[in-house]
């Protein structure tokens, strides 16, 4: 923080500032620059190896948009998932909520149900997830790992059961064009409708974190529960809130995730709760609550997706992928601790 | 240590401290909480670097980077908050990193004979090497503390307010050792505030204000003996006289008036057993008593944050009880005694801790930051700005912001816990002249309650006291009808019309 932006001792507030320095007082930048020139430097990293060894052009707008309708499913439980961390809560049910919400989806429109339809009855099994781990959390004050971890198995096997354990096949329709790559005549729309519903969520929740009581109150509930409950903050229902939330955005993932597939898939998206936490870690988020940011999170997923899309391009084998992507998660985090001790 | 200094960014919490220690000496190291005692501590365990000035231990310089380095030259630390490991076992505890190996194994019978050998030598082998630490009563585990540093060859031992948790027959058991180690050769420095108990066991003394050395001398015996009165110490410790501390305005309490609150009988899940006082605007109503008596049960009890068993609370125009929320919205709201783990969020914010209990449905920053400006300045708060982490901010800084989120929210009954608990005294007396100014206001004034165990402060600021005892209230008497003396003997004893009642 820069002595000019600051109220000095005596509490006199102090002349404005331009916008430059404005901008970099902002907390949504300054946090999350770090993340951002990580980024930066995995994207150059890439760029120059593929350029060199194989000459391919990484930074070709068409790939950029691969990367981007990649990232998708992992950006959009990360919004949710980002909530639940902020409050001190972790979600390890998501993968197992977004498999459940293809099967549903896939299920209500074999069932002949219309698109929309059917799209509304993922998210509905998104929110009556969430509400589940919400209420879990709050009625029987179980730690939120133990109630997910259990929930996650659970949810999968619903999934697994409504589909008999098989992949449910469903009639094609405008739902699966969300994360497609766009016909040559709608290129003008830049990105497919998926990943505009991603930014347009971005903000949304973005703005709820940072300019709403609800926001407030679960960074509060993640900084300090007691200091919450002392300030009359109803720390159960902001609780229940933030897991619905993270349900409804697994539902949301879910719904890209059967876009893509084109089938409901009870064991797809294993594992894939992992991803969405490390985002959200890498990007500036902690597990003991209290600390994250959306556009963090969204850096995070791009991150990884950016290795991972890198890595195949490379022609290095899945493996190498893995090793890679494990050693940035803890370097990544590893960094943005010695910087907070810097700080502090 | 010779002139040794330290600042954090603007704050400079060590400027120049010496202090020479000799070995077969206990030392009492005396200062308000702020005035730095923490810190030097932190320097001599190698947790915090110094910025200028050496120390040296029997003639060679030291110079410890972490506090292995501290260990290894022979300097331990038993913190006020005991660091045992609680699931393990008293052995274990007192070995902790230097375990006796025998081919590669753990030598159990050689750990049990060297923990229960050092608890003798303490004369303490009642302590059991097989307990488990976490089951053991404080005064044990403190014990198995002092036996550890013993047990890897400590010879300089810092105390840091070894007293502050214990009874006073454990006190007493711990000053018989703490002579017995002075009697070994050890060199103790025993950090306290409790003049008396310095005086009581210290060859020597060093008080610290504002990160200076103000003073040194002899506490027992020899020629300067004359040097240490307990007034004389106080003065060097305040900085100034102590009749200062409490401003008061004229206060006018108007008892024919309704009264604000009213609580009758009051009964909480485990404590409070009885309590009934009445509270009226204009009036500040101190409550003392030993620590668990159950004073902070009964204001939490009031905030909501406990459940109310049986009795009436009547709060202006409400009653009955409530959750914390809704006894903000009626008015009532508590500062809490434990800023850390109760009171503030210390990532978040001073404007998010200012502003947690009445968030705006839609946040504009930009507007909150002024507001919070306002409140730094008229409380003046040290802190860099409303955006910085209250977490980094002094005890007395964090204090303010967290009695101006009741001002902030507009409470009219202020329920303060130990509201000056681990302040430096600057900001006591700020916090002092804040509570006398909200209850002397026009428009219209406000009504505080406020527990404390320091009783000249009670004294000072309380219109009128009760004490608590055993869960039960007595009846609250003007603050002149007190001395500390019969506070602490009803606080011991209980009231006389209570056990009349009884």
């Amino acid at each position: 923080m820069t002595a000019e932006s600051t109220v000095d001792n005596r509490g006199a507030p102090v002349p404005r500032v331009g916008l430059a320095r404005r901008l970099m007082a902002s907390p949504v930048l300054r946090k999350n620059l770090g993340a951002a020139a990580g980024l930066l430097a995995v994207f150059i990293l890439f760029t120059a190896l593929l350029a060199a060894t194989r000459g391919l052009s990484f930074a070709d707008p068409a790939n950029l948009e691969t990367i981007l309708r990649q990232t998708t499913i992992v950006a959009l439980a990360a919004l949710g998932a980002t909530i639940v961390i902020v409050s001190g809560g972790i979600d390890l049910s998501v993968g197992a909520v977004i498999a459940l919400a293809t099967v549903v989806i896939a299920g209500l429109l074999r069932a002949g149900a219309p698109p929309t339809l059917a799209a509304l009855g993922g998210l509905a099994a998104g929110l009556a997830c969430g509400a589940l781990n919400g209420l879990l959390v709050t009625r029987l004050r179980l730690v939120p790992f133990i109630v997910t971890l259990g929930t996650m198995l659970v949810i999968r096997g619903v999934a697994k059961g409504l589909a008999h354990d098989q992949k449910i096949d469903a009639p094609t329709s405008w739902l699966n064009e969300l994360l497609a790559r766009l016909p040559a005549g709608r290129a003008w729309l830049l990105f497919p409708a998926g990943v505009w519903l991603l930014f347009l969520l971005a903000f949304a929740v973005g703005g709820l974190l940072l300019y709403t009581r609800l926001g407030r109150h679960v960074f509060a509930v993640g900084s300090n529960e007691q200091a919450a409950r002392l300030c009359g903050i109803p720390v159960a229902r902001v609780k229940l809130a933030v897991y619905v939330l993270g349900g409804f955005f697994a539902g949301v993932a879910g719904l890209m995730q059967f876009s893509r597939l084109t089938v409901g898939d009870p064991t797809g998206a294993n594992g894939l709760e992992l991803n969405v936490i490390a985002a959200v870690v890498i990007g500036g988020g902690s597990l003991s609550g209290g600390e994250g940011s959306i556009a963090g999170a969204l850096i995070g997923a791009l991150i990884m997706q950016t290795l991972q899309s890198g890595c195949s391009q490379m022609g290095w084998p899945n493996w190498v992928q893995e090793i890679v992507t494990g050693a940035i998660i803890v370097a990544a985090v590893a960094l943005d601790r010695f910087r907070h001790r810097r700080s502090a | 240590m010779r002139g040794v200094r330290k600042r954090f960014g603007a704050t400079q919490a060590l400027g120049g401290v010496d202090l020479v220690v000799a070995s077969g000496e206990v030392h009492a190291l005396l200062g308000q909480n702020g005035a730095g005692k923490s810190t030097l501590m932190k320097v001599l365990s190698g947790a915090i670097q110094p910025d200028a000035g050496e120390m040296r231990i029997d003639g060679a310089p030291y110079a410890p980077a972490e506090p292995l380095d501290a260990r290894r030259a022979g300097v331990a630390m038993i913190y006020q908050e005991l660091s045992l490991a609680p699931h393990l076992t008293v052995a274990d505890n007192i070995l902790l990193g230097a375990e006796p190996v025998r081919r590669g194994l753990l030598d159990r019978a050689a750990m049990r004979d060297r923990a229960a050998r050092a608890l003798a030598e303490l004369q303490h082998p009642a302590i059991r090497p097989g307990a488990v630490a976490g089951a053991l009563p404080i005064a044990a585990q403190q014990i198995v503390e002092i036996a550890r540093a013993v047990a890897i060859g400590c010879r300089v031992l810092v105390l840091d307010e070894p007293t502050s948790s214990l009874a006073q027959a454990d006190a007493e058991a711990l000053f018989a050792l703490i002579a017995r180690l002075r009697a070994q050769g050890h060199a103790i420095i025993y950090i306290t505030h409790f003049i008396e108990e310095a005086q009581r066991l210290a060859d020597r003394f060093t008080v610290l204000r504002d990160g200076h050395t103000v003073g040194a001398g002899g506490a027992r015996g020899g020629g300067e003996m004359a040097t240490a009165t307990v007034p004389v110490i106080v003065d060097l410790m305040v900085g100034r006289r102590v009749e200062q501390l409490y401003p008061r305005g004229a206060r006018n309490v108007d008892r024919k008036r309704e009264p604000l609150l009213e609580v009758t009988d009051l009964r909480g899940a485990r404590k409070p057993e009885r309590a009934s006082f009445t509270l009226h605007r204009g009036e500040v109503l101190g409550i003392a008593g030993l620590v668990g008596a159950g004073r902070t049960e009964l204001l939490r009890a009031l905030a909501g944050l406990d459940p109310v068993v049986s009795g009436r609370v009547r709060l202006g125009a409400y009653s009955g009880s409530a959750t914390p929320g809704v006894r903000w919205a009626q008015g009532m709201a508590l500062v809490s005694e434990n800023r850390k783990e109760e009171g503030l969020a210390l990532g978040l914010s001073v404007t998010d801790n200012l502003t947690l209990s009445k968030v705006p449905t839609l946040v504009r920053p930009s507007a909150l930051r002024p507001l919070t400006a306002r409140w730094i300045a008229q409380l003046d708060v040290r802190c860099q700005g409303p955006d910085q982490p209250i977490g980094e901010l002094s005890g007395g800084n964090q204090q303010k912001i967290a009695i101006a989120r009741l001002l902030h929210h507009g409470v009219d009954v202020l329920l303060l816990d130990e509201p000056t608990r681990g302040i430096d005294v600057a900001s006591k007396a700020q916090i002092y002249d804040l509570i006398d100014g909200l209850v002397t206001r026009e428009d219209p004034p406000k009504a505080v309650l406020m527990v404390s165990s320091y009783l000249p402060e009670l004294l000072g600021v309380c219109d009128r006291i009760a004490v608590m005892c055993r869960g039960r209230l007595g009846p609250a008497r003007p603050a002149s009808e007190w001395t500390e003396a019969s506070l602490v003997h009803e606080a011991a004893l209980g009231s006389d019309t209570d056990s009349e009642a009884a």
